[in-house]
């Protein structure tokens, strides 16, 4: 029997799933409001909401500053190039893992677990001198390299559950109907993880394009992506709240539009009925 | 063709000895079931088999080629799992093609085969739909034509008709009888149901904790099983088993009836107990009665309109024919 909810109940709860929404999205609805603002408008007390004089002002004064495009171009490549990177050196890893697992397989995934847990500043000095050694720094490239190796970690677990959820039975058949290892890899394994390969896709390219910290310390003005663009607008002197957050905004919006889009491939389904 | 011969087959995961050496002869075109409680080995006997397992000792034989080492893929033997194991990505006609597409054959004779299959399992209106669009019994026979395109050696069936509902199960296990009589290619299946063991099969393999307790005809099986485990185990309901003074009677450590060997009687008999449960089925009731003495009930069959009630007092007369004797160790005394 289907449980009885009631109308009043229901709607009590749309109301407070609305309200949990709303309060974990107000930073960012008011990131992007106070952008609209002018520099005294965005620091007024009490603050202003939706009435205020709304201007671009500050979004022509950010272009103007500094070279948006430029910012995103990294930041896309950066993204972009450790994620597809990452998969290819994780995809190999989370097959054998799901599908031949060993002894050590379970320590092997939390040994590579626990260098997530390790504070990145703790790194930091070292990978610095590296980087200084190889000429890294404030480069593309050493920065792919860095963000791919930071994530790997996240992109293996998350292929491992992906694959895991592949019925070994639908593989053995495969091997019965006289598939090699390849073909058993290319027709059957990877149409039917394609989801589960797009989401980590998506993740860790939202990662990515997120992270800070090692932007922050080993790029400049020549590789650095929108989190340094943004980054560049936080300065402890002058009135520059309403500039800062029209950077925010411009950083965020791609992400935000990009996750918008991809959210049907967020959370489809893997299996479609196939056993059982 | 598809004659099989297990010599000395043993499979061990790490110190569990699953399967202890064993022998097995397999004649081509025989419908061999593997029957056991679950946890037997009798899985692991058909994935050895298959190559889906490595043996740790002995030697597979398929048609006089030795194929122990061979992998799964070249062994040429097709496969039907309990869960279907259909591609979901595929639609049907593609499921069913796979292995020919794998093999290579060309575009001409793969179609010529799909639909021929698809004729014979009444697939013909469902080839383009996917998986995920069937009913289970659908599903299996879909894995079943993806085994039949292959034209194999021998098919192996695992448990392919635990997953659907009883009405359906009995259709299927007609269906897979009929397709044996027309192809007259060797069979493995296995299964714990008994039923499907003795209605399907030319030669029923008993397992038990990875041995062969009897191989033998259905009818072998029930009228002279080996040991008590076979006796237990085939027939249903299951056969009586009675220790203490009415096994010595008949020089025996104990002896063993079957529920339709016992006459049952209000008024009088060789023994006397007391009605407890008792399930009609419309044609037969089983009648399960306490005896003094004995630990659990004597189940005893009797016609469908039987006038016994819970408590009544029940007179019963073994046919002394059909008593089965079985020693100290459990084994069958000629």
């Amino acid at each position: 029997m289907a449980r009885a909810v009631t109308h009043q109940r229901k709607t009590l709860n749309t109301a407070i799933a609305w309200g949990i929404g709303l309060l974990i999205f107000f930073p960012v609805l008011w990131t992007i409001l106070t952008s609209f603002k002018t520099e005294a408008q965005a620091i007024a007390d009490p603050p202003v909401f939706f009435f205020f004089d709304w201007t671009l002002e500050n979004y022509a004064v950010v272009q103007e500053r500094s070279d948006y495009m430029r910012y995103l171009l990294n930041s896309v490549i950066i993204a972009g190039v450790s994620t597809v990177l990452g998969i290819v050196v994780a995809v190999p890893a989370a097959w054998s893992m799901a599908f031949v697992p060993s002894r050590r397989t379970k320590d092997i995934l939390l040994w590579m677990l626990s260098t997530k847990m390790l504070p990145a500043v703790g790194v930091l000095y070292p990978i610095y001198l590296i980087f200084i050694e190889l000429e890294l720094l404030d480069t593309r490239t050493g920065l792919v390299i860095v963000m791919m190796l930071i994530n790997l970690p996240i992109i293996v677990w998350m292929l491992y559950t992906y694959f895991r959820e592949i019925p070994g039975e639908i593989l053995e058949a495969a091997r019965m109907d006289g598939a090699s290892l390849r073909e058993e890899i290319l027709y059957v394994l990877t149409p039917m993880a394609v989801p589960g390969i797009a989401s980590t896709l998506l993740l860790n390219f939202i990662l990515a394009w997120n992270e800070a910290f090692w932007t922050l310390n080993l790029t400049a003005a020549k590789a650095g992506p929108l989190t340094a663009f943004i980054a560049s607008y936080s300065s402890p002197e002058g009135l520059f709240y309403a500039k800062l957050s029209a950077a925010s905004t411009m950083a965020i919006a791609p992400i935000l539009i990009l996750g918008w889009f991809s959210q049907k491939q967020l959370v489809r389904g893997l299996t479609f009925g196939a056993v059982k | 063709m598809g004659r099989m011969v297990l010599e000395k087959v043993e499979k061990r995961f790490g110190d569990v000895t699953v399967i202890p050496p064993l022998d097995l002869e397999i004649e081509d075109g025989e419908f061999v079931v593997f029957v056991g409680p679950s946890g037997c080995g009798k899985s692991t006997l058909l994935r050895l088999i298959a190559g889906l397992e490595d043996v740790t000792g002995g030697v597979i034989r398929i048609d006089g080629r030795d194929a122990t080492t061979v992998p799964p893929a070249k062994r040429g033997l097709a496969m039907v799992f309990q869960s279907y194991a259909l591609y979901p990505h595929m639609t049907v006609r593609k499921n069913i093609s796979f292995p020919l597409r794998m093999a290579k054959l060309d575009k001409a004779e793969q179609d010529r085969r799909v639909e021929q299959a698809a004729a014979v399992l009444n697939l013909t209106d469902y080839l383009d739909r996917r998986p995920g669009q069937l009913s289970g019994g659908q599903r299996q026979r879909v894995a079943i034509g993806r085994a039949i395109v292959r034209e194999p050696a021998a098919f192996l069936f695992d448990e392919p008709l635990s997953n659907l509902d009883a009405a359906l199960r009995v259709g299927m296990r007609l269906e897979i009888s009929e397709l044996h009589e027309r192809l007259k290619t060797t069979m493995i299946y296995v299964t714990h149901d008994q039923v499907e063991a003795m209605t399907m099969a030319d030669k029923i393999v008993v397992l038990h904790a990875g041995r062969i307790e009897q191989v033998g005809s259905p009818l072998e099986l029930y009228r002279t099983p080996r040991n008590r485990f076979v006796a237990g185990f085939i027939g249903s309901p299951r056969m009586n088993f009675l220790e203490g003074p009415e096994a010595r009677r008949h020089d025996a450590s104990a002896i063993g009836i079957r529920p339709e060997h016992i006459m049952p009687s209000p008024n009088e008999g060789a023994w006397k107990g007391r009605v407890g449960v008792s399930e009609h089925l419309g044609s037969d009731t089983f009648l399960h009665v306490h005896m003094e003495g004995c630990a659990d009930p004597v189940t005893v069959r009797s016609g469908g309109e039987v006038d016994m009630h819970h408590g009544d007092t029940i007179y019963m007369t073994p046919d002394a024919g059909h008593i089965h004797r079985f020693d100290d160790q459990g084994l069958r005394i000629a």
